[in-house]
């Protein structure tokens, strides 16, 4: 079947089974090794990629159900060379150490931020609960979420001096 | 000076981020090679069952199919059975019968990944099943089936060890005010890193070359036993190259050696063609080496004043169906012998027996040395039993029995001598920090008001480095770890080791080590791991055993460079190599500062304008022995509420102070000792593989394998004493394992704290939701 999809902002074309996976169609297709598999079960996150701009795990998503829509993965975060808030906040509060489950934590993170520039504590837990960490310990994953949502409100505030504060 | 080194002692950002956060890490499922082919395995559904007829024809029939591999195509290669690290055997593939539920039976190579899974969907494999045992006690049983008949078993048992003094540990216990005895079950669990095992190997069958990139932490070990298994068919050492690239995490589970990675070297050998073999989920939890899975008996000798005087330990240990245990050979328990813990018994006498069962192989450690897990949770429960016997406060009579900082080092009653040590210093820090007091008072007021509140203690002993070479070998291969340092002519420097990151972050530590040594910046030094082509030989990391015995390493090739550099300095300064010392990160000539070389200077002399005579060139390797292990301690403090409708557990506090010597990065640290304390979290709370009597595994997949998530973690608070190690070159202990290690006693004290009252006195681990709830509504306290 013929698949049509725009992945970080490039339109890619692939003939494909029906019953390929999403995930399988990024990493061995699309040659985007970012996005990681790390279950077989929708349980990890290691997969997480955005399709029209919502977190979803790719190894539950047949490919050909991303046809006509936008999927966004890690290799897309950073844009013109300028990180990511999000991975800018990742580095910076050590959020990762084997790094094998932080491009779809990551993506998860993107997608909070983008709904709520300002999320507490518990609602950033809840957001990456689908995503499994081994190394960590969570605790600076909340921290680095918490870095990425100042810096973009920051920003933001200074595009928009006049709804500073409003965040 | 010092911040722009990024010496020991800098949260210097790690350099390994930068690849990771945009995706291009390089893990063995991204490499690719041009012809490559896939290979899936065919897996048991039994635990115990003949192979009666395996029918590979409708398999063979389906288009990109390319071979189905049996045990009886292995037997012509010698390679149907691999030696384990425990001196058993372990099959391949069987020729006749499997032993575990998920077994290997069958490996299918196929032209794509999909094809290859319905080949293995299509292969037939007719089973008479057999009698199944998997408790190990009734393994033990006279009448029990004999699981290992290959090794002409007449029984399960495998070995027995013993360490102390038995007829004096006796007498101390028959001579002793108060005895507290506990039997402990320590279950079987996996380590499930999210990346799961894998390899891609590539045979050229033109030169008889093998390169194989996988998912290792001891790459080097792992090419001499391909070489020691499969050199009959040309593969000597010279001829493999291992890679261990990117690795998403081990924590001891990416020791061994799987049967699918003998199977992907043998496919491509037989095909001629690269072979990717990746695991999914399910077949990393339910065939992958386990840890744990220790049915423990214990009993402590005390005098009535509180006074620990003797420990009396009996184990039986479940190695599953072939004794796979990754251990340093001359330890059939590991570390178990650590177990007197933080505290100077008199007497301690401990025995294990291993034992088969029809479960997989193993075990690994699980983020701990070689059952050290085990041995910190059984004395950190048993001294709060004791505390409970006597009336006591679990902190004070920690207090009052830890071994003081001046008897160190300390020989235990089991032959460990301890390097250095201050555990009173440690958990006063995290009584002090999480107001233990006040939280006593807390406890007592709601438990006056019904309400149940628990606080634990568990102020372990580690013990990692493994390892002095006299004590400590893998298949005779003595353990100890390597650096090679070269400084290139414009002072950029290049590091190889021979241990292998899984996400510690070896790229930054290490060349920190160097940066302090060398007085280059951290920047310009870089850090090479995983490559057999290129790095000196070395054990691998586990265990903890990076910083202490290639972290020394580093340091010695560093020193044996910054030797030489002295040479080419007085050299350059026209001085007497005796006048010029090393300060400041440079050589000075002593007393006048203002003439002086950096190691920069120096590095493009040794290629430029060296003094005559001597070698050109700046470069050291050194393989490091390590004098003795390292002991890193700590003193935890967990404080949980449960919920007297649901048995819900929520652990509200947890204050870990760790003491792991020289902190090199305190940020990396900090991150391991949170990792490891999620993992210490997880087997006391979550974690469990479980099996039916006729072996099937309940829960083998991570939908029931109970992961802890962001919502079941809580925040960790953390906290140190520095305790220099006295024989490291730079006092470093090592770290990763610690928490992982200290964590479940002190979460099962807590729970245990909170229900003591109602005559509570052990729950074993995971304490799930049920078995509390269980235990309130029999004694009438459920809502």
């Amino acid at each position: 079947m013929r698949v049509q999809l725009t992945i970080n902002g490039a339109s890619r074309e692939a003939d494909v089974e029906p019953r390929l996976l999403l995930v399988h169609l990024i990493r061995e297709n699309l040659l985007l090794t970012g996005t990681h598999i790390g279950c077989d079960t929708t349980s990890c996150g290691a997969c997480t990629v955005l399709l029209d701009g919502r977190p979803v795990k790719s190894c539950t998503v047949f490919a050909v159900q991303a046809s006509g829509r936008t999927v966004s993965t890690v290799e897309g975060l950073e844009q013109n060379g300028v990180l990511h808030a999000v991975q800018e906040g990742f580095t910076k509060e050590h959020g990762l150490q084997c790094g094998f489950c932080t491009p779809g934590m990551m993506m998860t993170s993107v997608a909070l931020l983008e709904r709520n520039a300002a999320p507490t504590e518990l609602q950033i837990r809840q957001a990456i609960s689908g995503n499994l960490c081994r190394c960590t310990g969570y605790v600076n994953i909340v921290k680095a979420i918490q870095h990425a949502s100042a810096t973009m409100r920051e920003a933001k505030a200074e595009k928009e001096p006049a709804t500073a504060g409003r965040a | 000076m010092a911040v722009e080194i990024g010496g020991i002692g800098h949260s210097v950002a790690r350099k390994e981020d930068a690849r990771f956060i945009r995706g291009r890490g390089n893990y063995v499922d991204d490499v690719k090679l041009p012809g490559m082919v896939y290979l899936d395995i065919v897996r048991s559904p039994y635990a115990h069952a003949r192979i009666l007829k395996i029918d590979t024809s409708k398999a063979l029939a389906i288009p990109g199919v390319l071979a189905v591999i049996t045990g009886k195509d292995l037997v012509p290669l010698k390679l149907e059975w691999m030696p384990t690290l425990m001196g058993d055997k372990q099959m391949v593939l069987p020729t006749d019968t499997v032993m575990y539920q998920a077994q290997e039976v069958a490996a299918v190579v196929a032209t794509e990944r999909y094809i290859a899974a319905d080949g293995v969907a299509a292969v037939e494999v007719e089973y008479e099943p057999l009698p199944v045992v998997v408790d190990p006690i009734k393994a033990l049983l006279p009448d029990a089936p004999v699981i290992r008949e290959d090794r002409a078993q007449k029984n399960n048992h495998i070995w027995h060890w013993e360490t102390g003094d038995r007829a004096g540990t006796d007498k101390a216990f028959a001579a002793a005010d108060v005895v507290v005895k506990q039997d402990i079950y320590i279950p079987r669990i996996v380590v499930a890193s999210i990346e799961t095992c894998g390899m891609v190997a590539k045979f050229d069958k033109v030169e008889g070359h093998l390169t194989v990139w996988m998912t290792t932490q001891a790459p080097h070990a792992i090419r001499t036993v391909i070489a020691l298994v499969a050199g009959h068919l040309g593969l000597s050492e010279q001829k493999i190259r291992v890679i261990s690239p990117d690795i998403g995490g081990g924590f001891g589970g990416k020791v061994p050696v799987y049967p699918g990675y003998v199977l992907a070297i043998g496919a491509s050998v037989l095909t001629g063609l690269p072979v990717k073999w990746i695991e999914d989920r399910s077949e990393n939890i339910q065939a992958d080496s386990f840890a744990r899975d220790y049915h423990i008996t214990a009993e402590l000798a005390s005098k009535k004043d509180g006074t620990m005087k003797a420990l009396r330990v009996k184990t039986i240990a479940d190695h599953g169906a072939f004794d796979a245990a990754a251990n340093p050979s001359k330890f059939p328990a590991g570390l178990f012998g650590v177990i007197t813990g933080s505290y100077p018994f008199e007497k301690a006498f401990v025995e294990v027996d291993g034992v088969y069962t029809n479960k997989p192989p193993g075990g690994i450690a699980y983020r701990c040395s070689f059952r050290v897990t085990e041995a910190a949770f059984a004395i950190e429960r048993l001294v709060d039993i004791l505390a409970l016997e006597l009336k006591r406060d679990p902190a004070e009579l920690r207090m009052q029995n830890f071994i003081p900082p001046q008897a160190f080092p300390y020989k235990t009653p089991l032959g460990w001598e301890y390097d250095s040590g201050n555990y009173g210093a440690a958990l006063k820090l995290a009584m002090d920090k999480i107001g233990y007091a006040q939280l006593r008072k807390e406890q007592a007021e709601k438990r006056s008001r019904g309400e149940l509140m628990g606080i634990g203690i568990s102020s372990f002993t580690e013990i990692v480095g493994a390892g002095p070479s006299k004590h400590f070998d893998i298949l005779g291969i003595k353990m100890f770890d390597s650096a090679e340092i070269r400084v290139h002519p414009t002072g950029k420097a290049l590091v190889r080791l021979g241990v292998k990151s899984q996400g510690q972050g070896h790229e930054t530590t290490f060349a920190q080590i160097v940066a302090e040594e060398l007085g280059l910046p951290v920047g310009d030094i870089k850090v090479e791991e995983g490559d057999t082509d290129t790095a000196p030989y070395g054990l691998g990391t586990y265990a903890s055993r990076s910083t202490p015995v290639a972290g020394a390493a580093t340091a010695m090739a560093a020193r044996k460079i910054r030797e030489k550099g002295r040479l080419i300095a007085a050299h350059l300064l026209e001085a007497s190599p005796d006048d010029i010392e090393w300060k400041d990160y440079k050589y000075q000539v002593k007393g006048v500062p203002a003439k002086s070389k950096t190691m920069a200077e120096v590095a493009f002399a040794a290629y430029t304008n060296h003094p005559q005579g001597m070698e050109a060139g700046l470069e050291a390797v050194d393989y490091y022995d390590p004098p003795n292990l390292t002991f890193p301690f700590g003193s935890y403090i967990c404080v949980v509420d449960i919920d007297k409708g649901t048995g819900e557990i929520k652990v509200r506090r947890f204050y870990a102070v760790d003491d792991c010597g020289t902190i090199i990065n305190p940020m990396i640290v900090e991150g391991q000792i949170h990792g490891g304390l999620t993992m210490g979290l997880a087997p006391a709370l979550y974690e469990e593989i479980n099996y039916d009597k006729d072996g099937n595994i309940q829960g083998g997949t991570l939908m029931d394998y109970l992961m802890p998530t962001s919502m079941e973690t809580p925040s960790w608070e953390t906290g140190k004493t520095t305790t220099p190690s006295p024989h490291h070159p730079i006092g470093a202990k090592g770290v990763g394992e610690s928490a992982t290690v200290g964590a479940p006693a002190a979460i099962a004290n807590a729970v245990v704290d909170a229900l003591a009252h109602l005559g509570v006195r052990h729950i074993d681990i995971p304490i799930t939701p049920w078995k509390v709830q269980k235990i309130l509504r029999e004694k009438g306290v459920a809502e």
